[in-house]
């Protein structure tokens, strides 16, 4: 039994259509599976195992009869940063925790459509803000992975480290996370998954709690190319309840993956190979040129000369933007109220005090430093100019090559409760260096595990492909995967 | 541009949030490491660049003017700290 939850997306959705399980036998596996792993991971904040046992019920009605839709009888994970209707929503903050959504999630809405089981919500780092998911009220959760040096508990990364984990752990067939500056694929890398951004405007904003809008984008964590590409054509969507959604029909994402990227050109962006990186990282960047050009793909030195501005620039937008959305928490309509307050501003700065932790604090000041008078131009606009410029450098790329190849992370797992990190909060931004480019820049992002680090810890590649081109960044990412037949998972210690 | 402690009490207050004087000090100190990591933009010429507000070059779609949804106080107002009889209930605005 314990075996189906091993299972790939692609392999359980053909074992339901072929009758040798149902989805009641599945989900249920996966129930026990929770129930065992959770108290050591956390992954999960909330289980909704009643309402996945009456999915699964009406999947297995739907299978009998013929009716079965893409995803029919597929337990999923959901990030708690989507709506999910009559089920509490937290984005994992003290603020919103005991909201419970009277709507649902487009992104949510089309994987239920398509006849997806819900087995409960994520944890995450709080609204999205983190890198290691210690930001979460719900507190962190742990990596599966360990290193073989020590017992310590390792952080998944973040802020998508329930679904990371989740699906490292086969505590879910796949699950869906969200990527403002890596929050898909720097988790993805921690825990040897496969983690994908589509380009912005894909799937729909709408019931995604707001963190920076202009970057927020939803995409799945899973455990292989394909089932990224099979969960990406479920929760992608033109969606006319999100003004930035795009109306372009989206491609068989399915059919890219296995086709041949031969004469295919990759960019090697010079700008990428940053001093103190791991050598371990280096050797495998270099390890992934090599499987591209032996599966005859031409291999092309590019240049972004602006990449080294990306972080902070996002640590200019990205705070920008949330102190804006993150200001709809005012303790009136929704979310906490404090009880120690009688003025209406003391109301307001006491319920969002209480309400909100350090670290989500922090970047709402940020932002509304940048945002004040006299420093708006300085700080916002010139950032905005950046930003263009970093996107230009992306434009300018592609004359002379199809996609790019980099490391997804400069580290593997580290430590929690790293001390280092928690004082120094550029330290932990230092995560996204290799991820932030493309939500700056809109593209599509994709980290695929490649290998394992001398203390057997999964490290990724990163394929980032032209806007909207996800099929080619899916084709690319399937021949690593092949190239380097990552079959490692974490020991089960839980 | 080091920030004080003043400055980030009156940032603080801008953002509604209220911050005890030892986390403020605090507080200037990583803000100040953070804004000071932000000044390397400077070293970006972006004299003729236009700001980038989205990465999505498309007309801002428009729908007809029509009321689409609605009729749903419960669902409104079944969230809220405080209410009655469909109304938020919040503390006096007006002394």
């Amino acid at each position: 039994m314990s075996e189906l939850t091993k299972l790939t997306l692609k392999g359980a959705l053909d074992g339901l259509k072929a009758k040798q399980f149902s989805s009641t036998e599945l989900t249920e596996a996966f129930i026990g599976a929770i129930e065992k792993a959770n108290p050591a991971l956390n992954a999960y904040v909330l289980t909704t195992f009643d309402k996945a046992r009456e999915m699964a019920g009406e999947s297995d009605r739907r299978l009998k009869t013929g009716e079965a839709r893409a995803l029919e009888g597929a337990p999923l994970g959901i990030k708690d940063l989507f709506c999910t209707k009559g089920v509490r929503t937290t984005a994992c903050s003290g603020i919103l925790d005991t909201f419970v959504p009277p709507y649902e999630s487009t992104v949510t809405q089309n994987l239920w459509d398509d006849g997806a089981v819900m087995l409960g919500k994520l944890n995450m780092d709080e609204f999205a803000m983190g890198s290691s998911n210690e930001t979460s009220h719900w507190g962190p959760v742990t990596n599966p992975w360990k290193s073989n040096a020590s017992n310590a508990p390792l952080t998944p990364g973040g802020s998508s480290g329930g679904s990371a984990s989740a699906v490292a752990a086969d505590l879910c067939l796949a699950a869906t996370a969200s990527d403002t500056g890596g929050s898909i694929r720097q988790p993805a890398a921690f825990t040897g998954t496969v983690g994908i951004k589509p380009t912005y405007g894909r799937a729909s904003r709408y019931g995604m709690v707001a963190f920076a809008s202009s970057l927020d984008q939803a995409g799945p964590i899973t455990k292989t190319v394909e089932d990224a590409a099979i969960m990406l054509q479920s929760m992608c969507s033109h969606d006319a309840k999100d003004s930035t959604s795009l109306p372009n029909a989206l491609p068989d994402f399915s059919s890219f993956v296995g086709k041949s990227i031969k004469g295919l050109r990759i960019g090697i962006p010079d700008e990428y190979r940053l001093d103190g990186i791991p050598g371990e990282i280096d050797a495998l960047w270099e390890q992934g040129i090599q499987w591209l050009k032996d599966a005859g793909a031409e291999i092309v030195r590019i240049s972004l000369p602006n990449t080294k501005y990306a972080l902070p620039c996002y640590y200019i937008v990205a705070p920008a933007e949330a102190s804006s959305n993150l200001a709809r928490y005012d303790g009136m309509r929704f979310g906490h109220r404090t009880e120690a307050a009688s003025s209406l501003t003391d109301t307001y700065e006491l319920s969002r005090s209480e309400g909100f932790g350090a670290e989500v604090k922090r970047r709402i000041m940020i932002g509304t430093y940048v945002l004040s008078a006299g420093f708006y131009d300085a700080y916002y606009v010139k950032a905005l100019k950046v930003r263009r410029r970093i996107a230009e450098d992306f434009v300018n790329a592609w004359n002379s090559c199809d996609v790019i190849l980099t490391p997804a992370t400069p580290s593997a797992a580290f430590q929690l409760g790293d001390t280092e990190k928690a004082a120094d909060p550029v330290q932990m931004y230092l995560n996204d260096v290799f991820t932030v480019t493309t939500n700056l820049a809109g593209l599509p992002g994709m980290a695929v595990p490649a290998g394992l680090d001398s203390k057997g810890l999964p490290l990724g590649l990163q394929v980032i492909g032209k806007a909207l081109d996800e099929g080619t960044t899916l084709a690319v990412g399937a021949v690593l995967e092949k190239a380097a037949g990552f079959t490692h998972k974490p020991s089960q210690w839980w | 541009m080091a920030i004080d402690v003043a400055t980030v009490r009156k940032v603080a207050s801008l953002s509604r949030l209220r911050e005890s004087d030892e986390r403020l000090e605090s507080l200037a100190g990583q803000l100040n490491g953070i804004l000071g990591w932000i000044e390397q933009l400077n070293e970006v010429d972006v004299s003729d660049v236009q700001p980038m507000t989205s990465c999505v070059e498309m007309t801002q779609p428009l729908r007809d003017d029509v009321v689409t949804d609605g009729g749903k106080v419960a669902d409104v107002v079944s969230n809220a700290p405080k209410s009655l009889d469909g109304f938020f209930i919040v503390p006096k605005v007006v002394e």
